[in-house]
């Protein structure tokens, strides 16, 4: 094999390796946000000697930033398993196909950036409160949910900065 | 074919600009005071990470809007333009959806996490933000329309069909 050869074949196996590294990336981002709950219980008084409580639930559909992170989490997902379904089952890319890969990659990496921005942003309220608008943190008594929206979030800003990092390398 | 693309992609830029320059401005002159039960209640955009954010994130691609249309003549900057218009295009999809997600929750409140809404003491302050909120989103769309129509015209060699 020429060098040439050599250096495209390490390229290739460079864009598959990231493009792997970005669907587990969202796709952890997508599981971990979807299965987010967590169910504490207050006692709210005493009737007699039996305390009197409730179970106050925490889950991901409450905010729509939330449902929309989930959304475009799996759809980037989505588009990174048929990008790397397509290399590993060797379909050519000629003609219309080539600039509608392009246009994808583009959608999906600003269809996701937006939905981790969202989120993260919704995340930093909940963990901050904004006493302007008299809105209490809420992370203090549900630290596990708080906690499991960090992570990810941070995952999918890793598949976000890999994706990112993808249409470069053919360019 | 070379005049019809500067065409479009200048007249895609100078939207972009106003719609970034319009929400930027109407973010940071939209101020207001209420009172509630003697207590002085003064809505700002500093109070909010998210509509900071926002702002910033305008800012910076209505600057890089000025400096893609002044370089616009260089054609040795075209690769250059593409990748950063990629960057400027998801700032913009991002700083329009954290200002959103915030704006959502004061507008309508979130009954489980128990915050309110407060468009109801400060409804002109509302009014001004959707105003910026609709021009962002119109910079992000006009934005992301570029992206596409310059993907196009950089890859029509590659095409074996005309389009």
């Amino acid at each position: 094999m020429g060098r040439a050869e050599v250096v495209q074949k390490r390229q290739k196996a460079a864009i598959m390796a990231l493009r792997v590294a970005a669907l587990l990336a969202t796709a952890a981002a997508t599981i971990v946000m979807a299965l987010n709950k967590e169910t504490r219980t207050f006692v709210v008084g005493t009737v007699g000697t039996t305390p009197v409580t409730a179970s106050v639930t925490a889950k991901f559909q409450h905010t729509p930033a939330n449902v929309f992170f989930v959304i475009a989490n799996a759809m980037a997902s989505n588009h990174n398993l048929m990008m790397i379904g397509s290399d590993l089952f060797g379909l050519e890319f000629k003609g219309f196909k080539l600039p509608l890969v392009a246009v994808l990659d583009m959608l999906n990496a600003a269809l996701l950036s937006a939905g981790v921005h969202g989120a993260a942003f919704m995340a930093q309220l909940a963990k901050n409160g904004n006493s302007h608008a008299r809105w209490n943190e809420i992370c203090d008594n549900f630290q596990g949910y708080c906690n499991r929206g960090g992570v990810a979030i941070l995952a999918a800003y890793v598949g976000l900065l890999l994706r990112s990092a993808s249409p470069w390398c053919p360019l | 074919m070379a005049k019809i693309r500067k065409g479009v992609t200048l007249t895609l830029r100078l939207i972009a600009l106003a719609a970034t320059v319009v929400a930027v401005v109407i973010m940071v002159t939209s101020k207001e005071t209420a009172r509630v039960l003697n207590l002085t209640f003064t809505a700002k955009f500093t109070h909010t990470p998210a509509f900071k954010y926002y702002v910033v994130a305008e800012a910076i691609a209505g600057l890089y809007t000025v400096l893609a249309l002044l370089l616009a003549s260089k054609s040795l900057l075209s690769r250059l333009t593409l990748i950063l218009d990629l960057v400027v295009a998801m700032l913009l999809t991002s700083s329009i959806s954290a200002a959103l997600a915030i704006a959502q929750v004061g507008k309508q409140g979130n009954s489980h996490a128990g915050w309110l809404p407060i468009c109801g003491q400060v409804p002109h302050y509302c009014d001004k933000l959707v105003v910026s909120l609709v021009a962002g989103f119109v910079a992000a769309l006009v934005y992301l329309l570029l992206l596409l129509y310059t993907l196009r015209a950089a890859l029509s060699p590659v095409f074996a069909i005309k389009p």
